[in-house]
């Protein structure tokens, strides 16, 4: 089966799990002065979730037919291996990493360890050109959105 | 009219809104000249930016003039490199990469430009004929034919996804739908689908979404595929911006007729930039003559000519139905419309009523905008070539950082940066496999708007027969229907007669 078809199964699968929630569980806490509306909050959900369910069957099934033209695309997840793969995980492992240290660790020492960590993984070697870099750049950048647009980021780590 | 240009030039001309416009063509033609980010993206990152300026107009105008930027600057880098980085400037590699490659590059800089001026101009010129007679109209519309004028965009956008892909538009759309459901409607003070989770009660940011559909895909994509990011050599041998009077003299019915046929293009909801710009180069290879068309592919003027004054045109026509009706025919423009949103501003008929200075503002730096970059990136653009020379180990990870940023700043939650790589690894498995994202997120922008509206008429005619009682309203959802089925029978027909050929002979 290809990835195609398999996002609208696993598509299909949440829109059961929406269309359930709004059908079966979510009247049952609507204030009785509501159910006299002709509109209630799982109405618009109920028709979505038909509706998407519908046109996930339609495309798990093939009832559509693509035109047959071959479009090459940008890149063919059947040869993912052949990729930088390897790359691009550690570098979303990064930017999680970043999410959960950017409170703590402050945000100059996050985004210089982000910066220059995302530069290294992607095989950047020369590394007296590089920390001065993002070092500038990070400086530059906390400057531009605490002093320029007035947003708060806390620089520090939480212990100074 | 007069009166509300005079307001807009007042406007647009103080200090702040022209250094907003000459600011926002600059990043825009800077960041959209570097393969892979497309407008979308680029506007997502100036989201946060735009919405701490606090002035709807100023944010509009920097917004606007990103948007032209990105345009032009993804014209440069198919020019010079053969490398478009927007899909709405494919068109233009077919004859400015030629031109570029016989030692033409300054020429064929000089021809975009000029173009992209041209058609960003009658664009604006139309626009402001244009949109005032569509909003009277739109006065007249209550909140069932809103309604139905957002089925119709939406499934007009899911038609345009062309053969095969209809199926995954429609889908595309109503997860986005789904997705607007998540939180505290406006109507119900109930939460709905939020999982008892805290930090749903809001609903999903649409910055976030938006950073997550277009700019993390497409970073992802450079670093799987280097080769996307190839071509470090930009920019080298730029001289001779000139072009001649005999060039300037055919190049100029082209600008004419495709600024007219861009704009309207432009103004469909789901065509856009990218189709514009096709069907724009496809027309003026039919109607030339022999020896030109022989031109066409290998470094024709008008071949270089039509996108570019199609694409610009384009992209000025897709604020019609913005600014007008509230309702964005695309990706971009719907990201835009999230910003006026989170701006306190409303696009809609009345938006020219109770803001005039926003709607006009924004027109007039049009103009402007179309100037700076006429005047101020084309000289400038040997320099701003070097952009591309930015090693990617250096350029990836920076991109990452704003699309963080971006995305941190709007909300001041670190939880959203989660969510923000979780949806954008599920937007990267989807463009493996060919889903569109700009469905989607146009379905989320418009979802709450689309719900307010179908409830509002619920309780008005207490229960469904609005659709009935409201004859525009009906008609508008038949063509709804027609728009999603047509294409999909008509390619249904073709198969069965292929098939029926094959089996007789």
């Amino acid at each position: 089966m290809a990835l195609d078809r398999w996002i609208a199964l696993i598509i299909l699968g949440i829109t059961l799990a929406y269309g359930y929630a709004a059908f079966f569980t979510m009247d049952h806490s609507l204030p009785p002065f509501m159910q006299r509306n002709p509109i209630w909050p799982s109405t618009f959900p109920k028709a979505l979730s038909v509706m998407a369910m519908v046109a996930s069957l339609v495309i798990l099934l093939g009832l559509e037919k693509s035109s047959g033209e071959d479009k090459s695309p940008d890149i063919d997840y059947r040869r993912l291996g052949d990729y930088n793969l390897g790359q691009a995980l550690m570098l979303l492992g990064l930017m999680v990493a970043y999410a959960l240290l950017l409170r703590p660790a402050g945000f100059l020492f996050s985004t210089f360890g982000f910066l220059s960590l995302g530069a290294i993984i992607l095989g950047e070697r020369k590394l007296h050109l590089l920390l001065p870099i993002t070092a500038c750049a990070t400086g530059v950048v906390w400057y531009l959105v605490e002093v320029v647009l007035g947003i708060f980021l806390r620089p520090w780590p939480f212990f100074i | 009219m007069i009166e509300g240009l005079l307001i807009g030039l007042t406007a647009a001309f103080s200090f702040t809104n022209l250094g907003m416009v000459i600011a926002g063509c600059l990043i825009g033609t800077f960041i959209g000249m570097l393969p892979g980010l497309g407008p979308m993206s680029i506007i997502a990152i100036m989201i946060p930016v735009a919405i701490t300026i606090g002035d709807p107009s100023a944010a509009l105008i920097l917004l606007a003039g990103v948007y032209y930027g990105a345009i032009f600057g993804g014209s440069t880098s198919s020019i010079l490199l053969n490398a478009p980085g927007v899909a709405g400037t494919v068109a233009t590699s077919f004859d400015g990469y030629p031109m570029a490659r016989k030692g033409m590059a300054g020429k064929a800089l000089t021809v975009a430009a000029i173009s992209s001026f041209a058609g960003g101009s009658i664009g604006a010129l139309l626009l402001m004929v244009f949109a005032p007679m569509l909003s009277t109209v739109a006065l007249l519309f209550h909140s069932a034919e809103y309604f139905a004028l957002m089925v119709v965009g939406l499934s007009a956008i899911a038609a345009f996804a062309g053969t095969g892909n209809v199926a995954k538009a429609i889908l595309m759309t109503l997860l986005g739908l789904i997705m607007a459901t998540v939180g505290e409607g406006a109507l119900f003070n109930l939460p709905r689908f939020t999982m008892g989770l805290m930090d749903l009660q809001s609903g999903f940011s649409f910055i976030t979404l938006a950073m997550a559909m277009f700019a993390l895909p497409e970073a992802i994509f450079l670093v799987l595929n280097p080769a996307r990011s190839a071509g470090s050599d930009g920019g080298g041998k730029i001289t001779n911006l000139r072009i001649s009077r005999k060039e300037a003299r055919a190049i100029a019915p082209v600008i004419g007729r495709q600024s007219i046929q861009g704009f309207f293009i432009g103004v469909l909801p789901g065509a856009g930039a990218t189709i514009a710009s096709f069907l724009g180069y496809a027309v003026e290879r039919n109607i030339a003559t022999k020896e030109e068309q022989a031109e066409f592919g290998h470094g024709s003027v008008k071949g270089l000519a039509a996108p570019e004054t199609a694409n610009n045109a384009a992209c000025t026509g897709s604020f019609v139905p913005l600014l007008t009706l509230g309702i964005p025919g695309s990706g971009t423009t719907a990201i835009l419309l999230g910003a006026l949103i989170a701006l306190n501003v409303t696009p809609g008929p009345r938006l020219m009523i109770d803001e005039p200075q926003i709607f006009w503002t924004v027109i007039i730096s049009m103009y402007i905008g179309n100037l700076v970059l006429l005047v101020l990136n084309l000289p400038l653009i040997p320099y701003i070539a070097k952009v591309l020379a930015i090693p990617r180990n250096y350029l990836i990870p920076f991109i990452l950082f704003f699309t963080l940023m971006g995305s941190y700043i709007g909300q001041n939650n670190a939880t959203e940066l989660l969510i923000l790589v979780g949806f954008g690894v599920c937007a990267t498995i989807l463009r493996f496999a060919d889903y569109p994202l700009a469905p989607l997120l146009i379905g989320f922008i418009l979802g709450r708007m689309l719900e307010d509206n179908f409830s509002r008429s619920m309780q008005l005619y207490d229960g469904i027969s609005f659709i009935l009682e409201r004859p525009m309203t009906l008609g508008l959802l038949v063509i709804a229907g027609l728009l999603v089925v047509v294409p999909s029978y008509r390619a249904y027909r073709a198969r069965a007669r292929q098939k029926g050929v094959a089996d007789g002979d």
